[in-house]
């Protein structure tokens, strides 16, 4: 389900209006991920503090958003783009690629909680397909 | 059996008792066909279908919506046998209406971003938790009599 113009200057606009709140947003969809989805828990065993609000959580987000605006800038070769990134989880974290549909999940409930009026159905069908093409690209190198 | 703690129980009935059936459910189903396109397949008599704004617009969507959600109802009446309460309702989508099953879930989703919107902060993550345990206890519910 590939990004066309129209999908693109969508994500873009939405971005630039959110990108202010990114790291609260991130923080935010990581902690509900935590939550909501304990099994994620797995990959952080070696935090110390996994609630929602928590220092290493909050951090996480933020990285975890720096990723995603970064993504933004590059959605017309995602999979060029994040090779970097894709091999970092596919080598070195061992992500199984099912939590990032997870993970998008969760920023997008978090992100239709702070803007309700600009989520609007059309907004979210390109949202959903961002982030659906940048799991792929990360999921990219994995085999 | 599902096992429900307190504070489950309590925050399904607050959400739905606070829940405008019929803003929620047509926005739900609307969002849904607009989000997920393939999903429209099942609703080849619902006329205009064409675009966002269509779609958003559509009298029939709008009306089953709202059916979808007083259908939800009944689970949050019956939390202890959700399975048993959808019987008959999975019986229907399956032998009838012949829906993949797979769109419950994507329904779902749309349900729970539209609550989200409504509730704002108010909808903390162990609410994201509980609203999703009991979609996915529906959604499963209504899967059970295929075959």
């Amino acid at each position: 389900m590939s990004l066309n113009a129209k999908d693109k200057s969508t994500v873009k606009a939405l971005w630039d209006k959110i990108s202010p709140k990114s790291d609260e947003i991130g923080a935010e969809a990581l902690g509900r991920m935590l939550t909501v989805y304990p099994q994620t828990k797995t990959y952080f065993s070696h935090w110390a503090d996994l609630s929602p609000g928590s220092a290493p959580v909050k951090k996480h987000g933020k990285t975890i958003m720096g990723a995603v605006g970064d993504a933004v800038g590059k959605m017309n070769d995602l999979i060029g783009g994040l090779g970097a990134l894709s091999e970092l989880h596919a080598f070195k974290l061992r992500v199984d690629p099912a939590n990032f549909k997870i993970l998008a999940h969760n920023i997008i409930v978090v992100i239709a909680m702070y803007f309700p009026g600009d989520f609007t159905p059309e907004v979210q069908v390109s949202v959903d397909k961002f982030f659906q093409n940048l799991a792929y690209a990360l999921s990219d190198k994995y085999r | 059996m599902v096992e429900w703690t307190e504070f489950e129980r309590s925050t399904i009935a607050d959400i739905f008792s606070k829940l405008n059936y019929d803003v929620a459910g047509s926005n739900a189903l609307a969002r849904c066909l607009v989000v997920y396109p393939w999903t429209q397949r099942y609703f080849g008599k619902f006329g205009n279908l064409y675009n966002a704004a269509a779609i958003m617009g559509n009298p029939m969507v709008a009306a089953h919506g709202t059916v979808v959600l007083h259908g939800l109802d009944k689970a949050v009446k019956n939390m202890d046998d959700i399975k048993a309460t959808y019987a008959e309702l999975s019986v229907l989508h399956s032998e009838k209406l012949h829906v993949d099953p797979d769109n419950f879930k994507l329904l779902a989703d749309c349900l729970t971003i539209v609550v989200a919107s409504q509730m704002g902060s108010a909808f903390t993550p162990q609410v994201q938790a509980a609203l999703q345990k009991f979609l996915a206890v529906v959604v499963s519910s209504l899967g059970r009599q295929y075959h």
